[in-house]
């Protein structure tokens, strides 16, 4: 089989909006830091962050930076497009990380760079940041190599 | 077994069309189409109806009241979400009945997507800061999704793509046999593994259908149903909910692991059975909502009909088929038959219940049928035989 290398998605399709609750994620991965919403009333972990903890209902958050190391635990291969902008974007593939160091939280992002019939759940990734042209960036992961 | 207080005593609906062949007929005109078969088979006039019971954004009741005639307005509803909430509108109008609010309720869904395909329609969603954390990770169209949940129940309980493909097969089987459905053609297991993968593991056979046409459906209570024209099907329950685990799970695949391996129904079968006085072994067939394969098996799973995990060696044992313990889709489910967004599946279990299906699962004296496995609310509906 020939080698098909897991692309990035499309930029084109995607804009990103923040509110006053999301936008510290995005402010840190522009400085290339990935980072959790964590309640500082409560200690709870949770991702997205939502304006309210689940556990006590506190409204105040901080962020827990991690490593951007993880585990693959779902994901798809992207091999037709739905869309016209799609097309050129293919093989592209979505995937549900697993991040090390706080359980339970998942994060819905892209491999990228691997060889696309070899993506497997279990998987160990590390994030590499995405710059797009119109100052967004974007973690995705790459699988490490002896993952 | 609890006593229906409510009963579907009319069913009408348009032809089924492949994506925009319905035009130059409009989605008024077919939801219209659909209310007035609906009436007429239960020998009642559109005037009849004072209540309307919608899911997935409805549609605009004082305009259908306008060019169908119909006087006065007791009650209008809908169900939140998408396609879960399709088999819970039956409960809507359950709702309205039993509180006194309206007496003639009618179910309608519908769909043209002449203009605005379902299997992209995630691209039209508003960009939102908190969806922001799915649409920045290219996940499109509800097939990324439900590729994504099928991944891991594939790895944590080795389901396969076989079973993928009986799923396929068997309702594909229904579909020929059927003379509404759209796809009738044979579809073997070699023509499952030729067709093109679109998103691993998911190819072109385990995606439903894009279909155009309407049906509807008119609830009354038991008492007002004994004088109409059909033998009233007794709605034995109706449920929508769910867990929070599961919530949001489409777009925030952070729920706990058995609930990601699952189709998110657990928590609202418990309560049907419950609230029915039935268990799985008295269910004689099920029509559950078919947008992927992967989904009918976290549905058997979900449902009760196996332990988790086992719903792929259940279909590949045969089980799902016309004469095995639980035949499933006997319309060609929306994978062959048609996808009207969840309502023909009601259709199906109404035509089993009066005895009228073309695929009439012999005997047969209960359906459940479900809204789609999506957001919450899920939705799920046991019908009794027409008596």
């Amino acid at each position: 089989m020939t080698s098909v290398i897991a692309n990035p998605p499309p930029d084109a399709l995607f804009e990103l909006v923040t509110d006053q609750w999301t936008e510290p994620f995005w402010a840190a991965a522009r400085a290339r830091r990935l980072v959790v919403a964590r309640c500082s009333g409560c200690g709870l972990h949770r991702m997205p962050p939502t304006p309210f903890c689940p556990g006590c209902h506190s409204t105040v958050l901080d962020w827990t930076e991690v490593t951007g190391k993880g585990s693959i635990y779902a994901f798809t291969v992207v091999r037709r497009a739905n869309l016209p902008e799609v097309q050129a974007a293919l093989p592209y593939a979505p995937c549900v990380v697993e991040l090390d160091g706080i359980a339970g939280i998942r994060l819905i992002s892209n491999i990228v760079g691997a060889e696309v019939d070899t993506i497997r759940i279990g998987a160990a990734v590390e994030v590499v940041w995405h710059e797009r042209t119109d100052g967004v960036t974007l973690p995705y992961f790459r699988i490490l190599a002896d993952g | 077994m609890r006593k229906a207080r409510t009963a579907i005593v009319g069913l009408g609906s348009t032809p089924y069309y492949k994506r925009g062949r319905s035009l130059p007929r409009t989605l008024d005109e077919m939801i219209g189409s659909a209310i007035l078969a609906a009436v007429a088979d239960a020998g009642l006039s559109a005037r009849d109806i004072d209540g309307f019971a919608y899911y997935s954004g409805g549609f605009d009741t004082p305009l259908l009241m306008e060019t169908l005639g119909i006087p006065t307005l007791n009650f209008s509803a809908m169900l939140t979400g998408a396609g879960g909430g399709s088999a819970g509108v039956i409960g809507l109008a359950e709702a309205a009945i039993l509180s006194g609010q309206a007496e003639v309720v009618v179910c309608v869904g519908g769909t043209q997507q002449a203009g605005k395909r379902f299997g992209a329609y995630t691209k039209d969603a508003d960009l939102t800061p908190v969806n922001a954390f799915h649409m920045s990770a290219g996940m499109f169209g509800p097939g990324h999704m439900f590729a994504v949940l099928a991944s891991r129940h594939m790895h944590r309980f080795g389901t396969t793509r076989e079973h993928f493909a009986e799923v396929a097969c068997t309702i594909r089987a229904n579909a020929l046999t059927h003379p509404d459905a759209l796809i009738r053609t044979p579809l073997t297991v070699d023509d499952y593994f030729a067709a093109p993968m679109i998103a691993d593991p998911l190819c072109l056979y385990d995606f439903c259908l894009e279909s155009d046409g309407a049906i509807a459906v008119i609830v009354t209570s038991t008492e007002r149903a004994r004088d109409l024209r059909q033998k009233p099907v007794p709605v034995l329950g109706c449920v929508h909910g769910g867990s929070r685990d599961w919530g949001r799970s489409l777009y925030a695949m952070t729920m706990p692991e058995d609930d990601f391996v699952s189709s998110g129904n657990v928590a609202i079968a418990e309560r049907l059975y419950r609230l029915t006085g039935l268990v799985p072994a008295d269910i004689d067939t099920a029509q559950f909502y078919d947008h992927f394969t992967p989904m009918v098996i976290a549905q058997l799973e979900d449902f009760g009909f196996c332990p988790r995990g086992e719903g792929g060696p259940l279909v590949a044992s045969g089980a799902i088929r016309q004469g095995g313990s639980l035949p499933v889709n006997t319309d060609g489910g929306q994978l062959s038959g048609a996808y009207i967004w969840g309502m023909s599946h009601i259709r199906e279990g109404v035509e089993q219940m009066r005895g009228t299906a073309a695929n009439q699962v012999p005997d047969a004296r209960t359906v459940l049928v479900t809204g789609g496995p999506s957001n919450l609310p899920n939705s799920a509906l046991i019908l009794g035989a027409a008596a």
